[in-house]
């Protein structure tokens, strides 16, 4: 499950991607005629929109590809970069970006393309970007205010506008296919230009923007992975098909007096609870975060049996499902919730003095238990910390 | 020999959407430029004023983080691969040539000084928006960012309503 970055490739190994990106990136933007600063500024005085259009289309189609990819899940988009948004600097910058770019002919990336095809415009022109950057940070604190005013934090668009991501993607893309229709009209005024309305171009340019409006409708209307996953649980527990293994918590204590090493113990609770209380040698995976991919670790293997505990039956047996359905470890329901666990094995009822030999050896059996178990996690501690994964945020951005 | 024609753009922008996209799966993030420059600036002060460089405030979030170089960053090698393609892309096509581009009836010298000054702008208004087309308008629209798309409306529309002051840059 993507980002493959840092899980699955290292750090130094992302340098080497960045220098492949950044080819494809500099060839394709060449390519486009993004290196000649009279095509760039084009667009401002109506005599050619190739910017609007490479830039929009490129837009649109990392965005719905964005969108495929959460919808199969296989890309975490809690875990990507979203530019934050700082109101005041992102408009004021923006302005003052716009004012360089009509005076310059160029943005940052395209004067580095054009730069590299020796274009001399584009070479100055990256070095007045050197000089406007030290200037900035040299004023740095002077405008500190301003940059960190309304941070609103990294928000998504959809999320403001209150739309969901496929009905925000599919007004893009029409603000976007009524853009390319209107530029073209205008770019052949301007040129003294035929607009070609020949029925296979029409035909052609019909057929490929219905294109991503098909993919947004599938979007919105099939259920993603996730709903998927939680729509076959719901199923399966309606039609009493669930097949949850469960294990009893002296079977479990025992197990863990001598196995512990073949256990997971997952407590499903919110955080909060497992800081209160948690079971000795056990890890928290909140239900609801058991699709992030941090945990995969747990639910993809096949060497340690999983076994989870939460105050109430139906949370531990919906992490257990999900568990199921998420890879091929086994995966168990403890019988006891947390509360009768603490009480069985470290605040147990002394039993009547005429009590059956039976009775008398569980109850020595959990002291002894509850004894060890505290003792192993002590031990465990000091090797390796009952993991709290750590999932780092990818950091990103231009700035 | 003719310089190839450009790529069909609405095929240009669906490979570069590609590229972003594989770029966004692989690494998490999106394409960027300007922070390169900083980059440079940054190794550039530190190298010669490093008293400056542990003071500025600006500056810090690299000494903080990283003793290594500012060169070492992912946009930089990203703007190293830039250069490489965009030449390998101008060998392709022909259009290699060491030339000034301009507009009609552009003095070398009033091109020149406008590139600087663009470039100055450029670079400024990049640092307080976090982040230039590339990086904020671009890589902000893939992934849905409310700032990002912002910044894009803010440098366009600026950009739209100055275009007719400095025509005579542009146009006859």
């Amino acid at each position: 499950m993507g980002p493959l970055v840092p899980e699955i490739f290292s750090g130094e190994f992302n340098l080497v991607i960045a220098f492949l990106v950044g080819i494809g990136f500099g060839f394709i933007l060449e390519q486009a005629g993004f290196s000649s600063t009279r095509k760039l500024v084009g667009l401002f005085y109506g005599y050619d929109f190739t910017v609007l259009k490479v830039f929009f289309t490129a837009g649109i189609v990392a965005m719905i590809g964005v969108l495929i990819l959460d919808h199969f899940r296989l890309l975490d988009l809690g875990l990507i970069y979203v530019n934050p948004t700082f109101l005041w600097s992102a408009i004021l910058g923006g302005c003052i970006m716009g004012a360089g770019f009509i005076i310059g002919g160029f943005c940052p990336g395209t004067s580095f393309c054009a730069a590299a095809i020796g274009k001399i415009d584009a070479m100055v022109f990256i070095l007045g970007s050197l000089l406007g950057i030290f200037i900035f940070t040299e004023v740095y604190p002077v405008l500190e205010n301003i940059y960190l005013m309304e941070n609103w934090g990294p928000v998504r668009i959809d999320q403001f506008l209150g739309l969901t991501p496929e009905l925000y993607a599919f007004f893009l893309v029409f603000v976007a296919v009524g853009a390319f229709v209107m530029v073209t009209f205008i770019e052949n005024r301007v040129n003294k230009r035929k607009t070609n309305l020949s029925r296979p171009v029409v035909l052609k340019y019909s057929f490929l923007a219905a294109i991503p409006f098909v993919i947004i409708a599938l979007l919105a209307t099939t259920p993603s992975r996730w709903e998927y996953i939680l729509a076959k649980i719901r199923e399966a527990r309606e039609q009493q098909k669930c097949v949850i293994k469960e294990i009893a918590g002296d079977k479990l204590a025992y197990e863990l007096q001598h196995n512990y090493f073949k256990i997971n113990l997952i407590d499903v609770r919110a955080p909060e609870e497992y800081n209160q209380y948690h079971l000795p040698l056990a890890v928290n995976v909140p239900v609801d975060s058991m699709l992030n991919r941090g945990w995969d670790e747990f639910f993809t293997q096949e060497y340690k049996i999983n076994i989870f505990y939460a105050d109430e039956d139906t949370t531990a047996k919906k992490a257990c499902l999900l568990a199921n359905f998420l890879g091929k470890s086994e995966n168990y329901v403890l019988k006891e919730s947390t509360d009768q666990f603490r009480k069985m094995f470290f605040n147990p009822d002394q039993p009547p003095p005429a009590a059956s030999k039976e009775i008398m050896d569980i109850y020595y059996f959990r002291i002894q238990a509850a004894e060890d178990l505290l003792n192993l996690e002590k031990a465990l501690m000091k090797f390796s910390q009952p993991v709290k994964r750590e999932i780092r945020k990818i950091k990103g951005g231009c700035s | 020999m003719k310089p190839r024609p450009y790529m069909n753009p609405y095929l240009a922008g669906f490979f570069l959407g590609l590229v972003l996209l594989a770029t966004i799966y692989v690494t998490g993030r999106g394409l960027g430029a300007s922070g390169a420059i900083k980059d440079v600036v940054a190794s550039v002060v530190k190298g010669t004023a490093s008293d400056h460089y542990e003071n500025a405030k600006f500056y810090r979030e690299y000494s903080e983080n990283d003793s290594r170089s500012p060169l070492i960053s992912w946009l930089v090698f990203e703007v190293m691969g830039m250069f490489v393609g965009a030449f390998l892309s101008g060998i392709l096509a022909n259009r290699m040539t060491l030339r000034l581009e301009k507009g009609p009836g552009v003095s070398n010298k009033l091109r020149i000084v406008s590139a600087i000054a663009g470039g100055m702008l450029f670079g400024f208004g990049s640092q307080l928006g976090r982040g230039c087309t590339s990086g904020a308008a671009l890589s902000g629209m893939a992934v849905m960012s409310l700032g990002g798309i912002i910044t894009m409306f803010s440098i366009f529309g600026s950009a739209y309503a100055i275009a007719y002051f400095v025509r005579k840059l542009w146009i006859k």
